[in-house]
Formats: C-alpha cells, sequence, structure tokens
C-alpha cells in the first residue's frame, strides 16, 4: 500500500454538512405523529418512596400517558453490569446497578420517578407539576469517609455497607522498599474530576413500526450496537427487528457510552406501547444530574525514595466515589491504580482501593477515566520528593523514566481490559528532552524566571509526565465495498462524536484502493450498516476500528487485482491501482474503473468459479491482543496575580507519543480539546453538592467550562513509536490531552507563588482562585 | 389555562414566513421545529453556550433566550443562509474547514452567525479581540485554537473579498 493520504492532515470530509446546518443530530429527528417525553426527577437525594399521584396529569389536555414503575411490569429491570470486574484475587465487588424508574428508593437527585407523553414538550413539562410525589426523607450519603462508618445511612439496604468494591494489587515488596529509603514522604491528595458536559445533550427518539414490526431508535451513544442488543432483549425483540442509528453526536467524552440510562429504556417501550414516535431531548439542567460524572478520589499515599532520586516504591490507599450505582463496574478506579505507576520504574508498588457508594449521580468514565488522578498523585509525589532530595524537578523524572530497552514493560499488577498492565512499545527520555526544550525550561529557571521575579511578577514553570493505556479489545470490525459508481463505502460499528472517523478511515482506504478519500463515504453507528462492534471508549476508535478498515480494505485491493489480472490475462504485479481504476503498468490507456470491477464481481449470467463471492467487498475484524501505551510530556509557564489568583498562562507544551499517526490535524485537535478540558478540570470545574447531596451548580453560569479566553495557544510536536500490537502501529490519543493538567498546573503554581518557602503545598485539584486563596491562608504544621 | 395563541410575520434567510405560535414558544425551538432550520443548535437554554446564536437585524442574539413572538416583524439570518445550497461556501465556513476549526460541529453554526456579525464589524482584529468575540461560544472539543486561526484566516479573506 502507498501511504500517499495516510500520516497526511487531509480536510475533513463530514465539515461540509456540519458547517452548513445540515447534519443529522438526535434532535433534529421529526416524524409525522411525534409525541415528546418529560421525566419528573427525584429532587431529594436519599428518601423512602411512599407513594406517587399521577391522575391529575393524566387529565391534563395534551397529555397522552404517564407511567410510573408499576406501570412497566416485568420491562423494570435494574441495569446491565457493562463491565465485569477485572479477576483480581480478594477483590470484593458489589454490584448494584441502575433503575429505569424508582420504585421504592430514590438514591440520588435527578433519579427519575415518571414519565409524561404528550403533544409537545412544554405540555409534558406542565403535566411534570401534576405529579404528587410522597417520600420518607433518609440521610443523604455524600462524604466518602463518612459513608464508611458504621453509623452511615446505607444507600443500598441489602449491603451490609457503603462498600461498592474493596480492591489490593500489589507489585514487588513495599515494605522492604521503605526500610532501604532516603527518604519516605506521606501526604492527602484530593482529586475531583467533573462532568464531560458535551455542548449537545443526550437524546433519544424511538419509532415503532407496527406493522413492519421494525423499532427504529436515534440515540446520542457511543456504542450503537450494545445498545440495539440489549433493548432487542428487554423489549423481547429479534437483533434484526432493531435498528440503532448513532446520527451526527455532539461530543461525548465517555458518559454517552453508559447504557442503559433510564430515558434509552423508557422511550422504545412507550413508543411501542402508543404506537407512535417519541422523542425526549435532556435539557441542561437535567444533564447535570441525569448524565454520568466522574468527580473525586482521596488518596492517602507515600513514596520510598533513593538518595539519587531512584523510587524505590509506593504506596496508595485510595477512596473511590462511585455513586448511587456502579454499572461501569471497576474501570474508574482501576485507571488510577494502574495509571499512577506512569512511565516510571517503580519496582515496589501496593495500591489498595475502595469504591464508595454515595447518593450522588452515578460515576462512569469521562476522558481520562481516572487516569488523571493517578497521575496527579504520581507527579506530585515526585515533586516533594524532588525538593526534599534538592534535585531538579525534571532530572529526578528523567532519572525514573523506563528505558528503552526495557519494553515491553510488564507492571505486574492487571489492567482494565483484564490482562496485566504491560507497555507494549515506548521510548520516554526524548519525548521528556523535547518538552524541556520547547518549554525552554532551563533558560526559564536560570535566567527568566530570575528577572521576571525581580520585577514583581509570580511566574512558575510546571512540567509532568503520563502515559496512557489506549486501543483495547475486545475488537471492532469494517465493511469495505467498491460500488458501481465507483466510490467506495465503508460501515464500522463504532460510533462517532467528532472525532474525524469520517476522513481518518477514509484515508486509509483511499491508500489501499486508489481512490481519493473524498470518494470513501464511512457509515458508522448504523446498526443496519454494520451489524457487530463495541463502541468508541478508552481511545480506541482509530486503533481498533482503523485496523479493521485497513485489512478489509486491504482484502478489497486483492479482489481487484485478481478480477482485473483475470478480465486483462496478466500478472497481478503487472497491474497498478491508482485514481480511481486498475491499469497495467506501462500501458496507460489499458484499464478498468473500480466501480466495472465491482459491477463484475456480481455478474448477472454465467457462471463462476467455486469459492468466488460476489460483490467487490470485503469484511474483516480486528481485535488487539491488549492495550496499546501511549506517553508524553505537558510543560507550561502560568504567571499568578498574588492578590487575585487570577492565572494567566504564558506558554503550553504538548509532546506525545502515540504511535503512527494517521491524520496529524485530526490529532492535534484531540490534544488541543483534551487540554481544554484539562484546564477547566485544573481550575473550574467542581460539581458542588451541599451535605443533602443537591448539586449547588447545576447550570452553565455556575459550572464553568473554559472559553476561548481560558485556553492558551499550544504549541504540539510528537515523536512516533509504533505499537506493535497491530498492523498499523497506531495508538490512542483521545484522552492524552486531558490527563496530566492538572499536575502540571499544581506545580507552576507552586513555583510561581514560592508556596515551599511559605510551606504551602497544593495537593488537590480544581484550584480555583477562591480555594487558592484559602488554601495560601491556612498555616501549615 | 388556554395557551394564548398569535400570528407573526417573520423573514428568515430571505424567505418570509407567516405562522400562528404559542406565546411561550422559544424561538429556538420555532426555528428549529416549526420552519424545520435544525442547523441552529440547542446547548444550554440559559443563554451560556451560545450554540442557538442567529442573526436578528444583522446583530447577534441567542435564540434560546427570545420567544418567537418577539422575532414578529423582524429579519432572520441563520446558519442555513450563509452558503447557498450546494454552492461555494462562505469565507467563514471556508476558514473552519482549512483550520479544522470544529470536530462535532455542535457548536459550529453559533460561532459561525456570532463571528460574521462580529468580522463584518471588525474586519481587522488582533487575535485577543476575537478571543474576546468568541468568548460567549462555548466550545467542548478543540480547545478554540484552531478556530482562533480560522477566524484570523477568514478576516483576512474577507478583506481580500470585494
Ligand atoms: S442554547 Fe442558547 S445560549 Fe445555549
Ligand atoms: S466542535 Fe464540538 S462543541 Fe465545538
Amino acid at each position: 500500500m502507498s501511504t500517499r493520504f495516510f500520516g497526511a492532515p487531509v480536510k475533513r470530509n463530514e465539515d461540509r454538512k456540519l458547517l452548513t446546518g445540515q447534519a443529522l443530530f438526535v434532535d433534529d429527528v421529526e416524524l409525522p405523529g411525534l409525541l415528546h417525553v418529560a421525566f419528573l426527577r427525584s429532587q431529594v437525594a436519599h428518601a423512602r418512596l411512599k407513594h406517587i399521584d399521577i391522575s391529575r396529569a393524566r387529565k391534563r389536555p395534551g397529555v397522552v400517558a404517564v407511567y410510573i414503575a408499576e406501570d412497566y411490569g416485568a420491562y423494570w429491570q435494574p441495569g446491565p453490569l457493562l463491565v465485569q470486574p477485572p479477576p483480581i484475587p480478594g477483590s470484593t465487588f458489589n454490584p448494584r446497578t441502575q433503575v429505569p424508574l424508582a420504585r421504592d428508593k430514590v438514591r440520588y437527585v435527578g433519579e427519575p420517578l415518571a414519565v409524561v407523553v404528550a403533544e409537545s414538550r412544554y405540555l409534558a413539562e406542565d403535566a411534570l407539576d401534576d405529579i404528587d410525589v410522597e417520600l420518607e426523607p433518609l440521610p443523604a450519603v455524600v462524604d466518602m469517609e463518612e459513608a464508611l462508618t458504621t453509623a452511615s445511612a446505607r444507600v443500598h439496604d441489602d449491603l451490609g455497607s457503603n462498600v461498592a468494591a474493596h480492591v489490593h494489587q500489589v507489585k514487588g515488596d513495599y515494605r522492604k522498599a521503605a526500610a532501604n529509603a532516603q527518604i519516605i514522604l506521606k501526604r492527602r491528595f484530593r482529586y475531583e474530576h467533573g462532568i464531560s458536559s458535551p455542548i449537545e445533550t443526550r437524546g433519544v427518539v424511538a419509532h415503532w413500526n407496527e406493522r413492519g414490526q421494525q423499532m427504529t431508535i436515534w440515540d446520542t451513544t457511543q456504542a450503537p450496537v450494545f445498545i440495539r442488543n440489549g433493548l432487542a432483549a428487554m423489549l423481547g425483540l429479534g437483533e434484526r427487528q432493531v435498528r440503532v442509528i448513532a446520527p451526527f453526536v455532539g461530543g461525548g467524552f465517555g458518559p454517552k457510552i453508559m447504557m442503559f440510562y433510564p430515558e434509552e429504556v423508557a422511550l422504545p417501550w412507550i413508543s411501542m406501547r402508543l404506537n407512535r414516535p417519541v422523542k425526549w431531548i435532556e435539557d441542561r439542567l437535567e444533564h447535570f444530574v441525569a448524565t454520568t460524572h466522574e468527580r473525586g478520589q482521596i488518596h492517602d499515599a507515600e513514596i520510598a525514595v533513593a538518595a539519587d532520586g531512584r523510587i524505590l516504591g509506593v504506596k496508595d490507599v485510595f477512596l473511590h466515589d462511585t455513586g448511587a450505582y456502579n454499572p461501569y463496574g471497576l474501570t474508574v478506579p482501576i485507571n488510577s491504580q494502574c495509571t499512577l505507576l506512569g512511565p516510571y520504574v517503580i519496582p515496589a508498588y501496593d495500591s489498595t482501593f475502595t469504591a464508595v457508594f454515595t447518593n450522588l449521580p452515578i460515576v462512569t468514565p469521562y476522558r481520562g477515566a481516572g487516569r488523571q488522578h493517578g497521575v496527579f498523585v504520581i507527579e506530585r509525589l515526585l515533586d516533594l520528593a524532588a525538593r526534599e532530595l534538592n534535585i531538579d524537578r525534571a532530572e529526578i523524572r528523567r532519572r525514573n523514566l523506563i528505558p528503552q530497552d526495557a519494553f515491553p514493560y510488564n507492571n505486574e499488577i492487571i489492567f482494565q481490559d483484564f490482562a496485566p498492565l504491560s507497555y507494549d512499545s515506548g521510548n520516554y527520555e526524548p519525548v521528556l528532552a523535547k518538552a524541556l526544550d520547547a518549554i525552554g525550561y532551563q533558560r526559564f529557571l536560570t535566567e527568566e524566571q530570575p528577572k521576571v521575579r525581580e520585577e514583581g511578577r509570580c511566574v512558575g514553570i510546571g512540567i509532568a509526565c503520563y502515559v496512557e493505556g489506549t486501543g483495547i479489545g475486545p475488537y471492532e470490525g469494517a465493511k469495505v465495498q467498491v460500488q458501481a459508481n465507483g466510490k467506495v463505502n465503508v460501515a464500522t460499528g463504532i460510533g462517532t462524536q467528532g472525532q474525524g472517523h469520517f476522513t481518518s478511515f477514509a484515508q486509509i482506504v483511499a491508500d489501499h484502493l486508489g481512490v481519493d478519500p473524498a470518494d470513501v463515504d464511512i457509515v458508522t453507528g448504523d446498526t443496519d450498516q454494520f451489524y457487530w462492534g463495541a463502541g468508541t471508549f478508552a481511545s480506541r476508535g482509530a486503533v481498533v476500528a482503523g485496523n479493521a478498515v485497513s485489512e478489509a480494505s486491504a482484502a478489497v485491493r486483492r479482489k481487484a487485482l485478481k478480477l482485473a489480472s483475470d478480465a486483462f490475462e496478466c500478472a497481478e504485479e503487472d497491474l497498478v491501482l491508482a485514481d480511481g481504476k486498475v491499469s497495467i503498468a506501462g500501458i496507460p490507456g489499458k484499464f478498468i474503473r473500480l466501480g466495472e470491477l465491482a459491477q463484475r464481481a456480481n455478474p448477472m449470467r454465467g457462471a463462476v468459479k467455486p469459492g468466488t463471492e460476489p460483490g467487490l467487498e470485503s469484511t474483516q475484524y480486528f481485535g488487539p491482543p491488549s492495550g496499546a501505551t501511549a506517553n508524553g510530556v505537558h510543560a507550561a509557564i502560568v504567571e499568578i496575580d498574588p492578590l487575585t489568583f487570577e492565572l494567566k498562562v504564558l506558554k503550553y507544551v504538548v509532546v506525545h507519543d502515540c504511535g503512527t499517526v494517521i491524520n496529524p490535524m485530526i490529532l492535534e485537535g484531540q490534544i488541543h480539546g483534551g487540554v481544554a478540558q484539562g484546564i477547566g478540570n485544573a481550575f473550574f470545574e467542581k460539581l458542588a453538592f451541599d451535605d443533602q447531596g443537591q448539586l449547588l451548580n447545576a447550570s452553565l453560569a455556575d459550572y464553568l467550562l473554559p472559553t476561548a479566553l481560558d485556553v492558551p495557544r499550544m504549541e504540539l510536536d510528537h515523536t512516533v513509536t509504533p505499537s506493535p500490537l497491530n498492523p498499523l502501529g497506531i495508538k490512542g490519543a483521545g484522552e492524552a490531552g486531558a490527563i496530566p493538567v492538572g499536575a502540571v498546573f499544581a506545580q507552576a503554581i507552586e513555583d510561581a507563588l514560592q508556596l515551599t518557602s511559605r510551606k504551602v503545598e497544593l495537593l488537590e485539584i480544581p484550584l480555583s482562585p477562591s480555594r487558592l486563596f484559602e488554601l495560601t491562608r491556612q498555616e501549615v504544621p | 389555562m388556554q395557551p394564548d395563541h398569535h400570528e407573526i410575520e417573520l423573514t428568515v434567510n430571505g424567505t418570509h414566513y407567516r405562522r400562528t405560535v404559542e406565546s411561550r414558544l422559544l424561538l429556538c425551538d420555532f426555528l428549529r421545529h416549526e420552519l424545520g432550520l435544525a442547523g441552529t443548535h440547542v446547548g444550554c437554554e440559559h443563554g451560556v453556550c451560545g450554540a442557538c446564536t442567529i442573526l436578528l437585524d444583522g446583530d447577534p442574539v441567542r435564540s434560546c433566550l427570545m420567544l418567537a413572538v418577539q422575532a414578529n416583524g423582524h429579519t432572520l439570518a441563520t446558519v442555513e443562509g450563509l452558503a447557498p445550497a450546494g454552492g461555494e461556501l462562505h469565507p467563514l465556513q471556508q476558514a473552519m474547514h482549512a483550520h479544522h476549526g470544529l470536530q462535532c460541529g455542535y457548536c459550529t453554526p453559533g460561532i459561525l452567525m456570532t463571528m460574521t456579525a462580529y468580522l463584518t464589524e471588525h474586519p481587522s482584529p488582533s487575535e485577543d479581540e476575537v478571543r474576546e468575540a468568541l468568548s460567549g461560544n462555548l466550545c467542548r472539543c478543540t480547545g478554540y485554537q484552531n478556530i482562533v486561526d480560522a477566524m484570523m484566516d477568514a478576516a483576512a479573506r474577507m478583506r481580500e473579498a470585494p
């Protein structure tokens, strides 16, 4: 295969539709007879549900139906456990999954209690006010540490405590390591991650066609195939009777892969019952409580370090807030546990976590998916050790990097994909060196910083390293088909939420088949177009589906050459596939167009040879043995106003290695967006709950997302260490931008304000101006 | 309560419409679901995200903060009117494509409408001014850098155009 397009910054195929307002998003689906749905949600975090009276709501003009849990009958089932816990010996795991409508208890503010179906959304919302709910309030479980005391109320009555999971993983012998250490440093870290808050909220449209016995569902999901399979089973339909379409989706970042949200369960059932199409679009207020969060962890971590700065061991005990239910198993805390090890040689690791049920919305992965929590802990520990041992912050990192000849590097503990945490490939030192160079590390510390400090300005530098397990299995598939008009159609089972799959996959096909990427139509997220797949998560779309697309394209290429060689009665080696046609080398006038070959591959008369598959098409699947590990370094220079704590990012550098790159333009966009979300996470984005479990900042006016004024210009660079785990050598990149930002900023702000001399340590995220004000005024013992 | 209805007349993207609407109907819902102009997106319904931005007599407004009845007698422009169907894209659209200024594209119509108005009034903005002008439109995907670059480029393209 030539690589004319692979690796080039090809402009996106999908842009025109999006730029002209012609792209179809879920809320754009209009159907004759469409009804609208609104959900009545619990206003309290924890209560016994005594009675719901829907009689008044049912009578309101324009209301077609009102349902509560009892109406669901046998359809009322707790959701599936999406991710089984990895087989870690000695673990405890108490799965409690979300229910489609609360029945005897409510467990978080926002949990749905009743559904109203009406002629318009306006009328449906009017009718919510007509529903009378009788609740018996229970004490809300909000604080993770209190939740674990015997005096605490229990989120799930049938469990003896609020422990959702308890997992202990060990590598080496931490006790021995600590005994040999020059210093041991122990701190408590708090890391809050927020809500992904895509600009498009969630939505579902369901359309049951009684005559055709067909269900069509438009859903803002990242995993259409699983939605289809699950809903078909629940509705008692065959999978062939259900078509799930994830059309253009306005950003996902993780929570749109959660399933089944109560709304996803309700809409198809309602449509079947009423034999009418129904629509529900989440409003922004609902989004804050009805879509999953990520939120916080508390780590009590210690590091044992030799005199030369080498890490001997790390011990960590942490609490993870999983919310009211834990359908996503252990994914987030396992990611924290594993990613803490970073790009460093850590011979001994002793890590225990307890996942805690609280009366707060459900926690599932959001871009980074727990990785930033772990990265923050190890990076801050290294900063503390560097200071204690009087070693430069960059140097202590360099000394601990896994050397290039140590790959594949086995970290021994078990990762979220059930495989031992093993890094497939990497070359870490050049990445660090490039980042130091790009940010001007030495010059800043020796020349610039002393100068600006003399002017009374508070300017500091931060640098942090990370690895990211990406591109995990199980598998994805793709069907590549040349059509009679010469255009190539590709279908895959993943959904797409802005990652540019319409273009990057087209580039792969274009190189194999000698066509222009603009002549390749990609269909993602339509289960009628492609039957199997897992979904877009864990930075895996490009890696796993990309390789399937490549293998299917290669198979089609072989078919095309075979057909052409038969037609021309010449050897395949003498053929050239380019510009949408197969020609004989040296005789440019003698060619067959791909479209014509496609027609010939489906003859109307005559006989075909045994074993011939019709059509110029191929379906191939790809499943990597385990995830590919990407890595990177972020560095920043910041200035902070010592009175207002307003922060200005003077320079931001990202150097990363995500293997071979399909489209550098799209990749850079992914990094930019990740850093922007990291900045929101580092500074503003805290879901603020009161002790009753009420979210106090449930609007975009109160929960601040970064604007164009908050996100600095970023300088990007990269190195390429191909992954040996897939033929294209790709590693995922979707989350890399977001992961180390908090660690970088905490370090840079400490440096800027010279907090060490004041004995103030920044051991938490987010660090909003008001929080910095409080922290810098605290006396540290 | 009997919903009260009003007859309104308005022009959107050069087409004249006369419709009867309920007084509480939001302008964004009217455009999207009554007129079928679904390119205008709704991200928050409380005036913060800017996704629903349209032009009202040439000025950018948030269509989620207006009622359809308030648009009576006015001239509106939405993203669908920026480029003729199948025709050449507006310089702003071209620049967004060239600079990869959109990922999921959900925020894009609001950004295009905000910035066409801005660049018409400020043909030679600085990067800081562009960021300020953009700061009322949230984008969760791009980190803004490519949008800013697209806007600087679009400004140049628009200055050159006759
Ligand atoms: S939808 Fe109007 S500003 Fe967000
Ligand atoms: S491109 Fe997705 S919100 Fe802006």
